[in-house]
C-alpha cells in the first residue's frame, strides 16, 4: 500500500502507541553523518524529541580477524579503524605489541611516532574543523581546512608512500626513517604556513556571528555528565575537563615537552570545535619541539622478529588519539597470534551520548551535535 | 489576438533572458565559489567551461523521468512550473532601456513584489508531492521563510517608492535621482538580505540545506524536472537583482540608450557576484534564526527607512 506522503515507516513507540511526530530517518548514508550513522529522529515540528543511533554499517570484525592473523599481519587492519588518523591505531596497538614482548623502542623512532601523531592529530582536527563547517553549511571552511591536511598528507606520502593507511608505525619503531634532510625542513616549513591558515580559519568560522548563533549554547554537555558517559578527548576538554593523556599518563617521550592542554568552558559544539583548532597549535609546538630534540639514530629495535610470539599474559595500553582515549587490549596464549583482541575506541564511547544530547534542540542542531562529536565509523564499528 | 502573440513574444524573450542568466549563473557561481575556494571551477570544458553548462543540460534533457513511488503524480509533475513562470512572467516589468520596458504598466513595481511571490506556492507542492520526510521539512521551511521575508522586501522597496511618487517602473527610472543612493541605503541592505532568502539561497538555504535535508524540497527530483528547480533559482537571481539594480541603483545611470543597457547589465553581474560572495562566506542559520531576523531586524530596519524617508518628503 503506498504511504501517505511524509508519513513514516516505524510509527510506533516502544510501548506500543502511534508515534505523533514525524519521523526522519538520516542515514545510514546521508550526507552529513560522517560516515555510515543512521539516526533515527522523532520530529515535533522541527524540535528533535527523540533520536536513536543505529551503527554497525561498517562492520567488519576486525578484533576477530586479529586472532587468526600473526602479530604483524594485524598492523595494516589498524590501519582501517580510524581511517581519519591510522597512525594512532597503529601506535596504539604496537604500544600493547611492545609491551607484551617486552621490545624496547629506539628513541629517535619515539620521536618520529610523536612527530607523525601530531602531525595526524592537526590532520584529523582539520577534518572536523573543516566538517562542522560544512555541517552549517560553510563549505569554503572545508576546502580551507582541507588545504591543511593535504599538506600533512603529502609530507606522509613522502615519508612511507601513503596518503590515508600508512602502515608506519611497526612494534619495535617504525617502518622508515625520514627519507631525507629536507623532509625535515618540508615539516618546519608546514609548521611555519599552517598557523596563519588557522588564524584564518578561526576568523572566517569561529569569529562570524552566524556560526556563534548556530554552535554556541547548542549541545551542551556538562562535565559531570561527559565524565559518566566516558567521553574522552577534545569532547571531554570542551566541558572544562583539564584531563589529556599525553600529560596525565605520558607514554612514549611526552613528558619531555611542556605543551598546554586546551579547555573549553561551555562544553557546547562551538568549544568542542574550537578546542579541536586549538590543539592544532599545539601540536605545531610539540612538533617543533620534537624536530629540534630528535637526534640521529636507529628506528627500528634490533632483533624483532617477524614472527612474534610474546609470552603468555595480557595487556591494555592507551594514547590520546584526535578523538579522545583510545586503548588497545591484547592477550596472548605464547602462541605467534593474539589470544584475543580488543580495541576501546574513542568514538564509540563519544557516540553514546548523542542520541540523549539531542532532545529538544532543531534538526539542524542535531547535524551539528552529531558532527562536533568527531565520529570516525570505521572506528566505531571496527 | 495581438496582445496574444505579444505575450507570447514577451514570454519568450524573458525566458530567454532567464535561460541565458542560467547558465551564465550556474558557470559564474562555479567560478566565483572556485576563486574563494582558492581553486579554478569549471575550465576543462571550451569557452573558459561555460560550454560544460551546456553538456550539463543535454545530460538532463536525456535522462530518465523518474517519479517515486509515493509521490503524488499529478501535481509531482506540474510543481516546478509554478516555480519557474512567475519568475518569468515578473521580467516583462522589469525596465531594461530608459523610458522602455516590456510591460509599461502603472503597477509594474506591485506587479514585480507579488507575481514571484507565487512560487511559494511551487516550493510548498513539490514538497508536499514528493511523499519525503526530507521534502515536506523543506518545503514547508521555503513557504514560512519566503511569506515572512516577503514583507520586509515590500517595505523596502515601498520606501523607495515613496520618493519617486510612482509605481511605473518607467517614470521611476526617469525619476531616480543620484542622491538617493545614500538616502535609501537601510532599504537597499534590507532589500538585498532578504532577497537572498526570498531566493533560497546561502546564507538562508534553508529550505534546500544540504547538509540536514539533503535536497530540500527537491530531494526526489532529477532529469528536466530538476532543471527547473534549478532555473527557478538563478531566473530568480536574475530577475531579483535586475529589479534590484534598477530600484536602487539607478538602471542605466547615468547613462541612457544602448549604453544605459550595458551600465544596468554591469549593475546586476556585480549584484549578482555579492549574491554568489555571500553564499560562499557565510555558514547557513537556522529556522528559528532566520524568522526572528526577518521580523525583529529586517522588518523595523525597513520601517525605520520608510520613516527617514517620510522626514525627508515634505523638504523636497
Amino acid at each position: 500500500m503506498p504511504l501517505e506522503p511524509g508519513a513514516s515507516t516505524v510509527p510506533v513507540n516502544e510501548d506500543g502507541s502511534a508515534v505523533r511526530e514525524t519521523v526522519v530517518n538520516l542515514g545510514p548514508s546521508h550526507p552529513s553523518t560522517h560516515g555510515v550513522c543512521r539516526v533515527i529522529a522523532h520530529l515535533d515540528g522541527e524540535i528533535v524529541t527523540r533520536a536513536e543511533l543505529v551503527i554497525g554499517y561498517l562492520h567488519r570484525g576486525i578484533e576477530k580477524m586479529a586472532e587468526h592473523r600473526t602479530y604483524l599481519q594485524i598492523m595494516p587492519l589498524t590501519d582501517r579503524l580510524d581511517y581519519v588518523g591510522s597512525m594512532y591505531a597503529n601506535w596504539a596497538y604496537c604500544q600493547a605489541v611492545e609491551d607484551l614482548a617486552g621490545i624496547v623502542v629506539p628513541e629517535r623512532a619515539e620521536y618520529l611516532r610523536i612527530i607523525t601523531c601530531e602531525l595526524q592529530r592537526i590532520a584529523s582536527h582539520m577534518m572536523s574543523v573543516g566538517s562542522t563547517g560544512n555541517d552549517a553549511g560553510a563549505t569554503t571552511l572545508f576546502v580551507y581546512a582541507f588545504w591543511v591536511r593535504e599538506q600533512v598528507l603529502t609530507l606522509f606520502e613522502r615519508l612511507c608512500g601513503s596518503r590515508l593507511t600508512y602502515n608506519y608505525v611497526r612494534p619495535g619503531g617504525v617502518s622508515f626513517d625520514t627519507p631525507d634532510d629536507a623532509w625535515i625542513d618540508e615539516v618546519r616549513a608546514f609548521c611555519k604556513a599552517a598557523l596563519p591558515r588557522f588564524n584564518e580559519i578561526d576568523r572566517l568560522f569561529f569569529g562570524n556571528v552566524i556560526t556563534k548563533g548556530r554552535t554556541k549554547g547548542v549541545g551542551v554537555l556538562s562535565a559531570e555528565d561527559a565524565i559518566n558517559a566516558s567521553v574522552t578527548g577534545p569532547s571531554l576538554r570542551a566541558s572544562g575537563v583539564d584531563f589529556d593523556l599525553r600529560r596525565d599518563e605520558p607514554y612514549s617521550l611526552y613528558d619531555r615537552f611542556s605543551f598546554n592542554v586546551v579547555v573549553g568552558e561551555n562544553g557546547d559544539v562551538f568549544d568542542r570545535a574550537r578546542c579541536r583548532l586549538l590543539e592544532c597549535y599545539e601540536s605545531v609546538r610539540l612538533i617543533q619541539l620534537a624536530l629540534d630534540q630528535m637526534e640521529p639514530g636507529r628506528v627500528k629495535a634490533e632483533a624483532v622478529s617477524r614472527l612474534i610470539a610474546p609470552p603468555v599474559g595480557e595487556t591494555y595500553k592507551t594514547l590520546e588519539s584526535a578523538r579522545g582515549t583510545l586503548g588497545v587490549f591484547l592477550a596472548s596464549d605464547g602462541g605467534v597470534r593474539p589470544w584475543r583482541m580488543k580495541v576501546r575506541s574513542p568514538a564509540f564511547s563519544n557516540l553514546g551520548i548523542v542520541g540523549p544530547l539531542c532532545k529538544g534542540y532543531t534538526i539542524s542542531d542535531l547535524i551539528m551535535i552529531l558532527g562536533s562529536f568527531d565520529p570516525v565509523f570505521g572506528e566505531v564499528d571496527r | 489576438m495581438t496582445a496574444f502573440w505579444q505575450g507570447a513574444a514577451y514570454g519568450l524573450g524573458a525566458g530567454i533572458i532567464v535561460g541565458v542568466g542560467t547558465i551564465f549563473g550556474v558557470w559564474g557561481e562555479r567560478k566565483v565559489a572556485g576563486r574563494i575556494q582558492k581553486r579554478y571551477g569549471p575550465n576543462t570544458a571550451p569557452v573558459f567551461g561555460i560550454v560544460q553548462l551546456v553538456y550539463d543540460l543535454v545530460k538532463l534533457l536525456t535522462k530518465e523521468d523518474i517519479h517515486p513511488t509515493q509521490a503524488k503524480r499529478g501535481i509531482f509533475n506540474i510543481a516546478p512550473l509554478f516555480l519557474t513562470t512567475p519568475i518569468i512572467a515578473s521580467l516583462v516589468v522589469i525596465p531594461f532601456a530608459a523610458g522602455w520596458a516590456p510591460l509599461d504598466s502603472s503597477i509594474g513595481i506591485l506587479f514585480f513584489l507579488a507575481v514571484p511571490s507565487i512560487s511559494v506556492l511551487g516550493v510548498l507542492l513539490a514538497g508536499w508531492s514528493q511523499g519525503n520526510t526530507y521534502a515536506s521539512l523543506g518545503g514547508l521551511r521555503g513557504a514560512a521563510q519566503m511569506v515572512s521575508y516577503e514583507v520586509p522586501r515590500s517595505l523596502a522597496v515601498l520606501s523607495v517608492v515613496m520618493l519617486a511618487g510612482t509605481l511605473q517602473p518607467t517614470r521611476f527610472v526617469s525619476e531616480w535621482r543620484i542622491w538617493w543612493l545614500p538616502l535609501t541605503f537601510i532599504a537597499f541592505v534590507v532589500y538585498f538580505i532578504a532577497s537572498i532568502a526570498e531566493l533560497n539561497r546561502g546564507p538562508f538555504d534553508l529550505a534546500e540545506c544540504d547538509s540536514e535535508l539533503v535536497g530540500g524540497y527537491f530531494t526526489d527530483y532529477s532529469g528536466i524536472r530538476w532543471a527547473m528547480f534549478m532555473m527557478s533559482e538563478y531566473g530568480g537571481l536574475v530577475a531579483t537583482t535586475l529589479f534590484g539594480s534598477v530600484i536602487f541603483l539607478g538602471a542605466g545611470w547615468p547613462f541612457t540608450g544602448a549604453l544605459g543597457v550595458l551600465v544596468l547589465i554591469l549593475k546586476t553581474v556585480l549584484l549578482v557576484v555579492l549574491f554568489m560572495w555571500a553564499k560562499w562566506t557565510f555558514p547557513r542559520m537556522r529556522p528559528d534564526q532566520l524568522m526572528s531576523t526577518a521580523w525583529k531586524v529586517l522588518t523595523p530596519m525597513a520601517l525605520v527607512q520608510i520613516l527617514i524617508i517620510g522626514l525627508v518628503i515634505p523638504w523636497l
